[in-house]
């Protein structure tokens, strides 16, 4: 004990739960690149359409939805051209639950990787985290391609100030997606039943988002259960969205804050759960 | 104390959950916490305190590693050998970082770099270039350091010709090259090395070993390697460790350690008796004898190829009401599981049994086993409800020869020689003209 300072490492059976490491992620920051790039490179290797790909998804739901539920079902879209309403919403929520669902099965899909070497844990969740934003990006070119289409066709939206807090959203969509995945990624090492949940689970939590009607809509129709819609996170992220890119959309500081609130304390949990359990998982998984 | 430890290993235990995890498991993870929330010890790592992989205790939980205390200076390659499940691997996990201890610590200086696998990481879609730099990362170094040493990297592995094409076009061995390429250039003051040498042919071999030998000689580096190749150890460990249930037997210079464990491995008798209740089992059934017998039900160590061999058990059953199924394993001296067998045609395969003491023997057919040591071990257990009772291996030994008789068949026939595979069974050839 009294050589202690002599050795530069130590590995102990009880960690700390609030070191983060954070130094030993900055010092793995090239694997993280890396990791993206592998991502996305092998994402469209040996296909004819290569990055073309990222397009196809969201446009075709766009389609799908105008004409389900603009058409089908009549539901209103604030008066604005229904493909740009539904894009709108699809492309963040996609971002949003392409995070949510990779990272929360980050231990299992890496147990091999993570059973042979050790680098910083968080690299990975974060590495997902950083390729959907790529995708995201791809995504959102073709949004504001849609835009300007329908600027030229003289449909009724406008760009507001709202739009300059973009990079917030961005990031809070990111962190919500990560530090809900990390909770449930560090829950289902040993029991696997909470993975199941996750991929219905977030198809249905898209209903209980604002991607395919207005929050006006919602509280016009339903007031009384219009609150769960409310105190989804997601739901005043997507409507800050709209409201800086098409104008329209229920925008206040509130409920923006609100959702920060949430990010935060998710994250914060998810963080510390994460990596508590990244020491033991290879064990359980 | 002296300066030059790079790593110095303190009570260092590793505990393993055995069994299944599912519904039951919530119930007792509860317990444990609210045990630890009231300040009290982990009432699950209290009871197996025994490590003794080979007989049940109490508990669920097996100790892997149990108070294991050792330094290693500067500069030295150690081996570090033992039999499977004798905790090599475990070390070399909580070594690398991969899973933590269950107690104690482990103190270093300087960087540290493990190969528990080679290509860990690669992706077949990606080009060999990329997966280099990928497969570095993933080991720690930084982008430069592998820009650095990618020629290096290349010319070791013998790619050049490759280097844009994707890994899954690569042949196996080419694969492995470059894998072994990128973590041989890993820039670090300790490697940890797992038996990644089992691989690539005997030419890359020999370069790796070379590799490795500069490596530890050359560069004042701190090598830890684990190996069943006896060969590579001896080859440029000056220090070796010996593992035995998850404690240090012994750790001393290469030559001794070889011997001890030789002697060790290879001391086993051809049957083991015991008093009654001294044997291996628990409070169900116990273990009385285990012999290796002829056709004449006499003792014996050395048999034919052609001889029919009889493994005899004798258990004494102390509580009824249980579904006690046997099993043999069979293992070769290299280790290799040749085959394993249950009691299922037997009256007693399904059967409740009462108190009493049981005799069975499970007969070898002559013209079955290759010749060379077969070291054997024993189970009784009930896989339904998932309990063993008692699980020894390397409880018996017997040596197969072969007296190249001309009044018996044998697998042989007329060829001479080393005759190759794990068995030598003599099987029965049809004909269609």
């Amino acid at each position: 004990m009294e050589h202690k300072e002599e050795y530069s490492w130590t590995i102990e059976a009880k960690a700390s739960l609030f070191d983060l490491k954070f130094s030993e992620i900055w010092a793995y920051r090239d694997l993280l690149w890396l990791l993206v790039r592998r991502d996305f490179v092998s994402f469209y290797k040996q296909t004819i359409l290569g990055p073309l790909w990222f397009f196809i998804q969201p446009l075709f739901t766009t389609i799908i939805f105008t004409f389900i539920f603009g058409n089908l079902a009549g539901i209103s879209t604030d008066g604005l051209p229904k493909p740009l309403f539904y894009m709108a919403g699809i492309t963040a929520w996609n971002y949003f639950a392409d995070c949510l669902t990779k990272t929360s099965t980050v231990f299992k899909d890496n147990a091999g990787i993570f059973g042979k070497v050790y680098f910083p844990r968080l690299i990975m969740p974060l590495s997902i985290v950083v390729s959907n934003l790529v995708r995201f990006g791809v995504q959102m070119l073709l949004f504001i391609l849609m835009m300007v289409y329908y600027y030229f066709t003289g449909a009724p939206f406008h760009i507001t100030w709202a739009i300059s807090l973009f990079p917030v959203i961005v990031i809070l969509m990111a962190l919500l997606g990560l530090g809900a995945g990390m909770i449930i990624s560090a829950m289902t090492t040993k029991y696997r039943d909470l993975a199941f949940l996750v991929t219905f689970g977030v198809q249905l939590l898209m209903y209980a988002t604002t991607v395919i009607y207005p929050l006006s809509e919602a509280l016009k129709k339903y007031p009384a259960y219009a609150w769960i819609i409310q105190y989804n996170p997601m739901t005043p992220i997507i409507e800050t969205f709209r409201y800086g890119f098409l104008g329209e959309g229920t925008f206040s500081w509130g409920s923006l804050s609100y959702a920060i609130a949430i990010t935060t304390t998710l994250l914060f949990f998810g963080m510390i759960i994460f990596n508590k359990v990244e020491r033991n998982f290879v064990d359980t998984v | 104390m002296s300066n030059n430890v790079a790593i110095k290993v303190e009570n260092l235990s590793k505990a393993y959950q055995l069994g299944q995890i599912g519904t039951g498991t919530i119930s007792r993870d509860l317990e444990r916490w609210y045990a630890r929330m009231r300040g009290k010890e982990d009432p699950f790592l209290q009871i197996g305190e025994s490590n003794n992989q080979h007989t049940k205790s109490e508990s669920d939980v097996v100790w892997s590693l149990k108070d294991i205390n050792f330094e290693i200076e500067q500069g030295d390659a150690v081996g570090i050998i033992g039999r499977n499940g004798a905790g090599k691997s475990t070390l070399l996990k909580i070594l690398s970082k991969v899973t933590a201890p269950t107690t104690g610590r482990i103190s270093g200086k300087g960087r540290i770099a493990s190969l528990l696998e080679v290509g860990t990481g690669f992706h077949p879609e990606l080009s060999g270039r990329e997966n280099i730099f990928l497969n570095g990362a993933i080991l720690g170094m930084r982008k430069r350091e592998i820009q650095r040493k990618l020629d290096e990297i290349v010319d070791f592995a013998g790619i050049e010709r490759y280097l844009d094409t994707p890994v899954k076009r690569y042949s196996s061995g080419m694969y492995v090259r470059l894998a072994f390429a990128v973590a041989a250039h890993l820039e670090s003051e300790i490697l940890i090395v797992d038996e990644v040498l089992a691989v690539g042919d005997a030419e890359f071999q020999k370069k790796c070993l070379g590799k490795m030998g500069e490596v530890s000689k050359g560069e004042g580096r701190t090598v830890l390697f684990v190996s069943h190749n006896m060969k590579s150890i001896v080859g440029f460990c000056n220090n070796c460790m010996l593992l035995n249930n998850g404690k240090i037997e012994m750790i001393n210079k290469t030559e001794s350690v070889l011997r001890k464990y030789e002697e060790t491995n290879f001391k086993i008798n051809h049957y083991q008796e015991w008093h009654s209740n001294s044997g291996p089992g628990d409070h169900i059934v116990k273990l009385l004898s285990i012999k290796a017998i002829d056709e004449n039900k006499n003792k014996n160590r050395e048999f034919d190829v052609t001889d029919k061999i009889g493994i005899e058990i004798q258990y004494e059953v102390l509580e009824s009401n249980h579904i006690l199924w046997h099993g043999l394993n069979f293992y070769d001296e290299f280790e290799n599981n040749l085959f394993d067998s249950h009691n299922v045609n037997s009256k007693w395969y399904n059967e409740i049994h009462p108190i009493g003491t049981f005799t069975t023997t499970a007969w070898i057919p002559g013209n079955f086993l290759n010749e060379g040591k077969i070291i054997i071990g024993v189970a009784i257990f009930n896989h339904k409800r998932h309990e063993i009772h008692l699980h020894t291996k390397n409880i018996i030994a017997i040596n197969i020869i072969d007296k190249l008789r001309t009044d018996i068949i044998s697998a042989r026939g007329l060829t001479t020689g080393k005759f190759a595979g794990l068995l030598r069974p003599l099987l029965n050839w049809t004909y269609e003209k």
